[in-house]
């Protein structure tokens, strides 16, 4: 993916040399790269894509969860799961800002998702199957994307990391809520603990691989942490993460589905097994059980919107003619 | 794991608002006939907040996600409050009674608990809903009953933002395109018929009405059909004179969605019904 | 670069600004999409004071913002380095003065 940034500003202009050298000095320095600023464009190219995944797995995220709000067994857990879902609709809005920044728009960015140019994280193209599933989603998967996003607070690219700001402080009751669910869970009825050891069993997984591949297999990451947009590598992370939520099994009273899962005294971290990188990648190329369903409810959705959006956009031209200002008091108050 | 150094440039809180929480342990107990009042107007917000539900993650647009989001989540909340309450009656949760009442047993209207459709259709339940309960909560503040006013002053002023998004986007797609006027029409004219269960007085409500603790429904038809044919008429459509269904009393003897709603809403408490969540 | 450009019945971009509680500026918090200020003024409230984090919303078309340029080899900003006269703590003298 990235284009050596040496070469490029060895045949750029006087302009480009010196927006690269701006460029260099203030990633060493550990400063920001903003919107305006000169970057490179293998830089802008491949934020936009990391960015705009990140969004539209935001938005693809939706779904697993947003399937249990008419069902979720109480009052409380139907809020509490409302409010998560539609918290990741605003996080992938704050992502789609930041990317937009770049210089690409919303809408095409969107279009690249619901055509199947873009990718999105793997995990949510698993079912959800069981209320349990949504203490997992909460506790691994949410679990698994803090520990990626609290680094990436830190990223170079300064709208990245506000939005990321922003997004780890709203997440944390994510994953809370995700424990506790399974907490409830694990010490309910027999079925109830049966139900949330099961869906640990098959989050687990896929949740370690949410960091992406093993670093010998992931040849954009030294170049992402080179512009300090990544700061650790994918074992790094996944290796914290294994080492945070083995004790929190532990006090859910469930076991992690992992025979080589113990401490490494020598190490001072867990030693864990080698996951199924043959299943990441097939389920990345589109074989997962739901990659169909997830992106056609996504497609049918903006399709089902889209005389909305027109209508949306007819008024307000018509607005903008006759000068009507903004009706900023409530209407009807 | 701290970003307290990079920190985001708005604040957050979680607010001070009556809580269902702070209703069940205040200690007022629902007399019976209040409790069924409750649960009518708890059961109205339920249903209606169950159908919004469904629009997250299929909206027209992801601000829309968020904003129905929103206000299915303030309807639900209402009906957390005003379940709880009738609850003390009986000594039941509020889970309780959504979970594990019968189809025979709710007492929501038609209006609510009709299919979303289109968002046009949506938009129309969000109109003829939110300006009646904007009416409804404006009176109930008064009520006599202290925890019914509470609960009508956190839940009237959510609710003066739910008629605002109806309003909004009635104009928009009333006065946007040929076809999200055409669709706003249908939308209007299909829940016309339901609308004037939410102005039936039933015996019950009538009698607490009597005595300061209830609104008197049918008084709020006036105000509220007033408001509703103003705002069709600024967004260029028809005001539906179709008549209303037959069948008023709420019992759910005349709906269909309500079994359905139920089935899907009350599956896995049903399952387990000794289970905590 | 035909490819980034958006279709017609697109919604316009948005900045918002909010203000956290009474005595304070408005601050930046993001963007997002609206087909009118009206609408976007909804959005905002929505999308950014889902915890409790504004008493006032401010939306403004984003192409009506002019921002200075970060490439003017310093120059915009250049003059008011180096100028620590305008700085209190500049004059030592009066330290320790009482209310000086």
């Amino acid at each position: 993916m990235a284009e050596n940034t040496t070469t490029l500003a060895a045949v750029a202009s006087e302009e480009d040399a010196a927006g690269q050298e701006n460029f260099d000095r203030l990633i060493a320095e550990d400063s920001r790269i903003e919107p305006r600023d000169w970057m490179p464009p293998a830089y802008r190219k491949s934020l936009t894509r990391q960015v705009s995944q990140h969004a539209h797995s935001e938005i693809i995220g939706m779904q697993p969860e947003a399937n249990w709000i008419t069902r979720a067994p109480s009052l409380k857990r139907k809020a509490i799961l409302m409010a998560k879902v539609q918290d990741e609709a605003g996080h992938g809005l704050y992502l789609y800002s930041a990317a937009e920044t770049l210089g690409t728009p919303r809408d095409v960015l969107n279009d690249q998702l619901l055509q199947g140019k873009a990718k999105y994280s793997s995990i949510f193209n698993y079912p959800a199957r069981t209320w349990a599933d949504m203490g997992a989603i909460g506790w691994l998967v949410d679990g698994a994307a803090i520990c990626n996003q609290v680094p990436l607070c830190r990223a170079s690219y300064g709208p990245y990391g506000r939005a990321m700001v922003r997004i780890c402080k709203e997440e944390s009751f994510h994953q809370r809520q995700g424990w506790e669910i399974l907490y409830s869970l694990s010490h309910g009825t027999p079925e109830q603990k049966q139900m949330a050891q099961d869906a640990v069993n098959r989050f687990y997984g896929p949740a370690l691989q949410m960091f992406g591949p093993p670093d010998e297999d992931s040849p954009n990451s030294k170049q992402s942490m080179a512009w300090k947009v990544k700061r650790f590598s994918n074992d790094e992370l996944r290796q914290r993460f294994v080492d945070m939520i083995v004790p929190q099994a532990e006090a859910l009273g469930l076991t992690l589905p992992d025979p080589d899962l113990k401490w490494n005294e020598e190490r001072g971290h867990y030693d864990f097994g080698e996951l199924d990188w043959d299943e990441f990648m097939s389920v990345i190329k589109g074989g997962g059980p739901m990659n169909v369903q997830r992106m056609a409810r996504r497609v049918q959705a903006h399709e089902d919107g889209a005389w909305v959006r027109e209508a949306a956009a007819a008024y307000a031209r018509r607005q903008a003619e006759q000068n009507q200002p903004a009706k900023t008091q409530l209407i009807g108050a | 794991m701290s970003f307290a150094t990079n920190d985001s440039a708005t604040k957050q809180s979680a607010g001070v608002a009556i809580t269902a929480e702070e209703i069940a342990e205040s200690g007022s107990t629902a007399s019976e006939a209040v409790a069924n009042y409750a649960v009518q107007l708890g059961d109205d917000a339920l249903m209606l907040g169950q159908r919004l539900s469904w629009w997250i993650s299929r909206a027209p647009e992801l601000e829309e996600d968020i904003a129905l989001g929103n206000i299915a989540l303030d309807l639900v909340g209402h009906a957390r409050f005003f379940l709880t309450y009738a609850g003390t009656a009986w000594g039941k949760t509020e889970d309780q009674l959504a979970y594990l009442r019968d189809e025979e047993e709710f007492r929501s209207a038609r209006l609510v608990e009709a299919e979303n459709g289109d968002f046009a259709k949506t938009i129309a339940r969000q109109l003829y809903y939110s300006f009646y309960s904007y009416e409804l909560y404006t009176r109930l503040v008064d009520s006599k009953d202290e925890t019914l006013s509470a609960i009508a002053n956190k839940a009237l002023k959510e609710v003066l933002y739910h008629q605002d998004h109806a309003a909004v986007w009635l104009n928009r797609l009333g006065l946007g395109t040929e076809e999200s006027a055409r669709r706003m029409q249908a939308g209007l004219d299909e829940l016309w018929p339901y609308v004037g269960e939410l102005f039936y007085d039933d015996e019950n409500t009538a009698e607490l009405a009597g005595q300061g603790i209830a609104v008197l429904p049918s008084s709020l038809e006036e105000p509220t059909l007033e408001r509703i044919t103003r705002a069709i008429t600024e967004a260029g459509l028809e005001v539906p004179t179709s008549p209303t269904a037959r069948g008023l009393d709420r019992s759910g003897a005349t709906s269909e969605w309500r079994g359905y709603i139920l089935a899907e809403m009350q599956v896995l408490a049903r399952r387990y019904p000794e289970a905590q969540w | 670069m035909t490819e980034n450009t958006s279709t017609s019945n697109a919604w316009p971009l948005w900045e918002v600004f909010v203000r956290a509680s009474r005595g304070l500026s408005h601050v930046h918090a993001g963007s997002l999409h609206a087909p009118d200020a009206t609408m976007a003024l909804r959005n905002a409230r929505d999308l950014y004071t889902r915890r409790n984090e504004g008493t006032s919303v401010w939306v403004v078309p984003a192409e009506a913002i002019a921002a200075s340029d970060p490439d003017s080899k310093g120059g915009f900003f250049e003059s008011a380095q180096g100028k620590s006269y305008r700085h209190a703590t500049y004059y030592q003298q009066s330290e320790g003065v009482p209310h000086l």
